[in-house]
């Protein structure tokens, strides 16, 4: 299907195009928003240039998604928004099963710290660079990924510690 | 007072597990342990159209060393359920507690990796209340089923 985008988001896909016809994988739409994918090794370099030469100066997420499929299972998504052209974005980086590991792109915009954090927790995608890696949410000794398909609805049972239920007394 | 008046001169006879039990099932001091939505009709229980201290439960203590009666309102996470259990043992005996609604019951609609599914998991529960959240009533029934718990409990402890 032709994609239809406005004024501005054509200059960015003619941009991201011109600029980086290696890395760009692939460009689509989807209810009413444009994705454009790209190799995981540029994703800190397009950030950049869509950063600083398409306005997109407002990181409004980050997240993982577990795609459950032979290859390339972990997706990280980055949601763009540039306010003065008022546009969305989303670029996406596929990763493998083993050992998925990304640069962060807290160097391009600080609030990817958190986001960052919060992928790592819940899917176990690394973030190399990261100022402050760690876990966000679960106790930093939890040993798994609770957003993984594989990860059972209501937990492993005993893996997070409860109180005792008898009194601390002698 | 008019009490005095009414018996007249004269004494009166019971037994001191009675005695006791009717003190301490008129004043039941309610730890407000409010988590989520649940707290907002915990409040309305508090306040003056259901108003507990009806019940002598109006005093709710913020500090667990002045209060009888927990009232888990709302769902617990795992990183809250050690700060309730250290809240409940901060809690002098005789205690009570009161698991207010599906979450604190049951875990509710939260049936995921993070939530306590029921905080009888690590506490000693004495009354459920159902509902999502609950009417003020049916919290005041949960603290009459307490009062009634309270009155037929030996208060004395007995040498064995």
């Amino acid at each position: 299907m032709a994609l239809q985008l406005n004024e501005s988001l054509q200059n960015v896909v003619d941009g991201l195009s011109e600029s980086f016809t290696d890395e760009l994988i692939d460009v689509y739409q989807s209810s009413g928003d444009t994705f454009v994918r790209i190799i995981a090794d540029a994703n800190v370099e397009i950030c950049r240039y869509l950063k600083e030469e398409h306005h997109f100066i407002y990181l409004v997420d980050v997240f993982g998604t577990d795609r459950f499929t032979s290859q390339d299972r972990f997706e990280v998504i980055y949601n763009l928004v540039s306010l003065r052209d008022q546009q969305r974005l989303f670029v996406k980086v596929w990763l493998p099963e083993e050992n998925p590991e990304i640069e962060s792109v807290t160097d391009v915009w600080a609030s990817a710290n958190w986001y960052e954090r919060q992928t790592y927790d819940m899917f176990g995608i690394q973030f190399t660079n990261h100022p402050d890696f760690r876990r966000i949410y679960m106790p930093e000794d939890f040993e798994y990924f609770p957003m993984r398909k594989e990860f059972p609805l209501l937990g492993i049972p005993g893996s997070i510690p409860l109180p005792s239920s008898t009194p601390d007394t002698k | 007072m008019g009490l005095e008046s009414a018996l007249g001169d004269g004494y009166m006879t019971s037994k001191v597990d009675s005695l006791v039990n009717w003190a301490r099932s008129n004043a039941a001091w309610p730890m407000p342990m409010g988590l989520a939505c649940c707290a907002i009709e915990m409040m309305a229980f508090a306040g003056p159209k259901y108003d507990a201290s009806r019940f002598g439960s109006e005093v709710m203590r913020f500090s667990p060393r002045q209060s009888d009666v927990m009232i888990v309102a709302g769902w617990v996470n795992y990183k809250m359920a050690h700060a309730i259990r250290r809240i409940w043992d901060q809690m002098p005996d005789p205690k009570w507690c009161i698991a207010m609604g599906a979450c604190a019951s049951t875990g509710g609609m939260h049936r995921c990796y993070g939530v306590v599914q029921g905080c009888d998991n690590f506490l000693p529960v004495d009354a459920y209340v159902s509902g999502c959240p609950p009417r003020p009533d049916a919290l005041l029934h949960a603290l009459m089923k307490i009062q009634d718990k309270i009155r037929t409990e030996h208060s004395v402890k007995l040498d064995t």
